[in-house]
């Protein structure tokens, strides 16, 4: 099995996906940038969640969904059958729309992932759970309360507790599908700050249906339409002169 | 017409009324009947054919909730679990597995005593035994504990699992960590109603435990008894008193464990903060 | 960490052969079940004659000269399920009617708890009740023979016992039927009683119906409740105040006189049981399988959610909730797995979906 390096540029060849008869996704091409932040935009239907969720292959899941293409993530191909689709989704994290804190406590929560990996230490875990809540910026609001169910905990709060969850596995790219989509304005907020700081170290890919929020923290921002990929640039540009007329038209909010 | 129809309506009061009165008599006639033939002597004492007591019957009812809810929940849960977790609910063997569950939910208990009997007593030689009856009343309750067991399976939140896996939690760990610690109440409250079905049972264990009345059994290989099977015995062998005793016992057994099953769902459900 | 992966993978194959024995399991169980009968049974009826068997009119197995016919067991069971469904429907359904609309609502959940709470009393303790309450009765007060034992007596007795199933299906089918069916009629000026009757109840029926079934299926295989209030006499029933036998109280009452032969007509009158409450399931999948079938040409065609549809819809429902016997006891959750699968795989409709972006934000 060939590991996951610290080179971390995904890279999609001649990406084609199916859900039985439906043409989801049309031969996409695109190299995303290690450690930056790359938005993916479009309307609703456009694939760019679908598309996202190649790459730690949670469309295994869907029933009569069919991939073709190459992907590779530094060196690995994520398809090779000698990658470890398990491995492969420790290694790219996964923060959902809906916040999706397991019922359990918010300890267990943090630590399920590296239990799953064989941790077992106590001390170990410790280190991990509060490495991780610091890391996304709640370790000051949960700390007294550790034992308590993950459930209690307000929307912003749950979802910033999945990201410490997904951060917990040590992910190498963090994949955030419209994490923003079911929070207020000031957990938005928040979780847009932690993006910015977790770039650092993560190479970060998310979808957004708020132009303004892929504007303001993505380096790269590509453009979806009805499972094309139209335009893929620098956020600025593709902003401000995008190429493709049909780019201005969305970001100029003639349509969708 | 209009009349037609507001007498029709005093009608269903009427039925609701005897609905209720019908329910409630029972209860209340066992209890009343019952309550006071009840003595310390009745449910351990030891049992001499003048005076007869429960003690062996409590014995055994305990021994066949155990043999049946260690056989059917392990297997039920698993069926449940294969069916909710590992198919798309499409296909032949799907299809098989519920006709085979539905089919067994339906067929009368004193056919399965009749198959207990065949099998256990005459095919494996045992004789009346406590595992026979109790391996027949695992099968009997199987159907329930699959059933309720998938539904609660099935009302876990997908984002869960996806939560799990995105986590590279395998399907296994997914199952065993988060699918099934969520999916408790329901599975607790099927548990403890399968309880109370085979407290509850009689018919079968008329031809699979032997309605040995007067003896603790021994092993788990020796004949014995049940409290519904000492309520038939006792009724309808001239110990009328006795029999109105023991159906107290075991009323207030059953009425307690479905109680029970309600309140332990939702005690789980506060725990583990399910969301509903 | 390597080796972790390997301990996973074979853990994960190891657990799915074990849930996949699992799930075998109910199909080997029953297996079992049909050859042991159908073994020990057939080669009895076979040598007795079918006709005979089924026809004959004697059930003497201990005679000098043993005879071994069920027919007047078959008419009995028939009977007395008859007898208890109609009483059982009659009172159930119109309790079910009150429950629905014409009780304050406040207590209506509390009562629908405590009839839940009641089909779960052991039969066993219906049959004690109707030894010593109804059997009295019915010989002081109804009976011209002043013979308590019998059809009418067992037939009361199963009556009561499937009255929670009852209530509780008919209930469940009534609740189903949209809201709007109810507002509609009210709007066209119907009373409260005439649209409960002819729009709700109609648009019931085949949850009830499912109801009606279950409730069959309950009575013919009910085995101690009815053994201990029918009597016992092996004849054919000419009134109904007879003391007879019943298929299941048969094999219950002869369960202690196991001689050979006697044994054999036993386990034969198990396979008639068995064969029964096997036509019973078939004819029940038919009536699901035909709605299951309708309903999802329906979704594929697409149209719009007409309340007709949802009226078929909501009543399969509650036809593939009542589907499960045993499960009588505890409906009280909302759907079944199938249904809620249906929910679930579905599979996420953003990719079809193309609707404006606007509408969401």
């Amino acid at each position: 099995m060939k590991n996951f390096t610290d080179k971390t540029n995904i890279s999609a060849k001649d990406c084609n996906l199916y859900y039985g008869d439906f043409h989801a996704l049309k031969n996409i091409n695109v190299e995303i940038p290690e450690r930056q932040v790359t938005a993916l935009i479009g309307p609703s239907g456009c694939g760019k969640s679908t598309f996202l969720k190649i790459f730690n292959r949670m469309n295994d899941l869907v029933e009569g969904c069919r991939i073709t293409g190459e992907y590779k993530i530094g060196d690995v191909n994520i398809f090779d059958k000698e990658t470890d689709v398990n491995l492969l989704r420790k290694n790219v994290g996964m923060v959902f729309q809906k916040p999706n804190p397991f019922p359990m406590s918010i300890y267990d929560n943090i630590a399920f992932a590296p239990r799953t990996f064989g941790v077992k230490n106590r001390y170990d875990l410790d280190a991990i759970v509060e490495k991780s809540l610091r890391k996304a910026d709640i370790w000051d609001e949960v700390k007294d309360r550790l034992k308590k169910n993950a459930v209690g905990m307000s929307g912003g709060q749950q979802q910033r507790l999945c990201i410490a969850r997904a951060l917990a596995a040590e992910p190498k790219i963090l994949l955030m599908d419209e994490p923003t989509s079911a929070l207020d304005p000031i957990s938005t907020g928040k979780i847009e700050e932690l993006v910015d700081e977790l770039k650092k170290d993560i190479t970060i890919v998310i979808v957004t249906h708020n132009m303004q929020q892929a504007a303001r923290i993505a380096d790269k921002t590509a453009f979806f339409l009805l499972g094309e990929l139209i335009e893929f640039g620098d956020t600025e540009q593709v902003f401000t002169s995008p190429e493709d007329e049909r780019t201005e038209r969305y970001i100029t909010g003639r349509f969708g | 017409m209009r009349k037609f129809y507001s007498a029709l309506k005093i009608v269903c009061y009427v039925a609701l009324g005897v609905s209720l009165t019908a329910l409630a008599a029972i209860v209340v006639n066992v209890l009343v009947n019952g309550a006071g033939k009840l003595s310390f002597r009745l449910l351990f004492g030891q049992y001499k054919s003048a005076s007869p007591t429960v003690f062996p019957a409590l014995v055994g009812t305990l021994q066949l909730v155990l043999i049946a809810i260690l056989i059917a929940v392990p297997v039920g849960t698993g069926c449940a679990i294969f069916l909710a977790e590992y198919t798309n609910n499409k296909g032949k063997f799907v299809k098989a597995i519920r006709i085979a569950t539905e089919t067994l939910a339906g067929i009368p208990s004193i056919v399965y005593g009749l198959f207990g009997y065949l099998i256990f007593v005459v095919a494996f030689g045992w004789g009346y035994s406590m595992l026979g009856g109790g391996i027949t009343l695992a099968i009997m309750i199987l159907p329930t504990v699959v059933r309720s067991t998938e539904e609660s399976l099935l009302a876990v939140q997908s984002g869960l699992r996806e939560g799990a896996y995105a986590l590279g939690a395998s399907k296994v760990r997914t199952i065993f960590k988060i699918v099934l610690p969520s999916a408790a109440s329901g599975v607790v409250t099927a548990i403890i109603l399968s309880i109370g079905r085979v407290v509850s049972e009689s018919a079968v264990l008329i031809l699979t435990v032997g309605m040995v009345v007067n003896k603790v059994p021994e092993t788990l290989l020796s004949p014995g008894t049940s409290l519904a099977l000492d309520i038939y015995y006792f009724a309808s062998h001239g110990y009328p008193n006795e029999a109105a005793a023991t159906a107290v016992v075991l009323l207030i057994f059953v009425i307690c464990l479905n109680l029970l099953a309600s309140g332990a769902g939702k005690l789980i459900k506060r725990k583990t903060g399910e969301a509903k | 960490m390597k080796n972790i992966h390997k301990f996973i993978n074979v853990r994960e194959k190891v657990m799915r052969g074990v849930f996949l024995f699992s799930a075998v399991f109910s199909i080997l169980a029953l297996a079992t079940i049909t050859v042991f009968l159908f073994a020990n049974g057939i080669p009895f009826i076979a040598k007795t004659g079918v006709g005979k068997f089924l026809a004959g009119m004697k059930w003497a197995p201990l005679a000098d000269q043993p005879s071994f016919g069920i027919f007047p067991m078959i008419v009995a069971s028939l009977y007395v399920t008859a007898l208890s469904v109609i009483f059982g429907i009659g009172v159930g359904l119109l309790t079910a009617v009150a429950l629905y609309k014409f009780v304050p609502k406040k207590i209506v959940a509390p009562i629908r708890q405590v009839i839940n709470l009641l089909a779960g009393i052991p039969s066993v303790i219906f049959g004690m009740f109707g030894m010593t309450v109804i059997v009295p009765f019915v010989r002081d007060y109804i009976a011209p023979t002043g013979v308590g034992y019998g059809i009418f007596s067992a037939s009361i007795v199963l009556g009561i016992m499937i009255l929670p199933t009852i209530v509780s299906v008919s209930s469940d089918a009534l609740n189903s039927v949209p809201e709007s069916y109810y507002e509609g009629a009210l709007a066209l000026g119907a009373t409260k009683e005439q649209t409960t009757f002819k729009v709700m109840l109609p648009a019931a029926k085949s949850g009830v119906f499912a109801g009606v079934v279950l409730a069959i299926g309950r009575a013919i295989g009910e085995t101690m409740a009815v053994i201990m209030v029918i009597g016992g006499s092996p004849e054919l029933p000419e009134s109904v105040f007879q003391s007879v036998r019943t298929l299941t109280a048969n094999i219950a009452m002869g369960a202690m006189e196991l001689t050979t032969d006697a044994r054999a007509a036993l386990i034969a009158c198990g396979v008639v049981l068995f064969v029964f409450t096997l036509l019973l399931n078939v004819s029940f999948s038919f009536l699901k399988r035909d709605k299951t079938e309708k309903s999802a040409k329906k979704e594929k065609q697409k149209t719009a959610a007409t309340a007709e549809e949802q009226v078929e819809f909501s009543q399969e429902e509650s036809l593939q909730k009542t589907l499960n016997p045993l499960q009588a006891a505890t409906l009280q959750e909302d759907t079944t797995p199938e249904n809620k699968r249906r929910q679930r795989n579905t599979p996420d409709p953003q990719p079809y979906r193309t609707e404006k972006e606007g509408e969401e934000q």
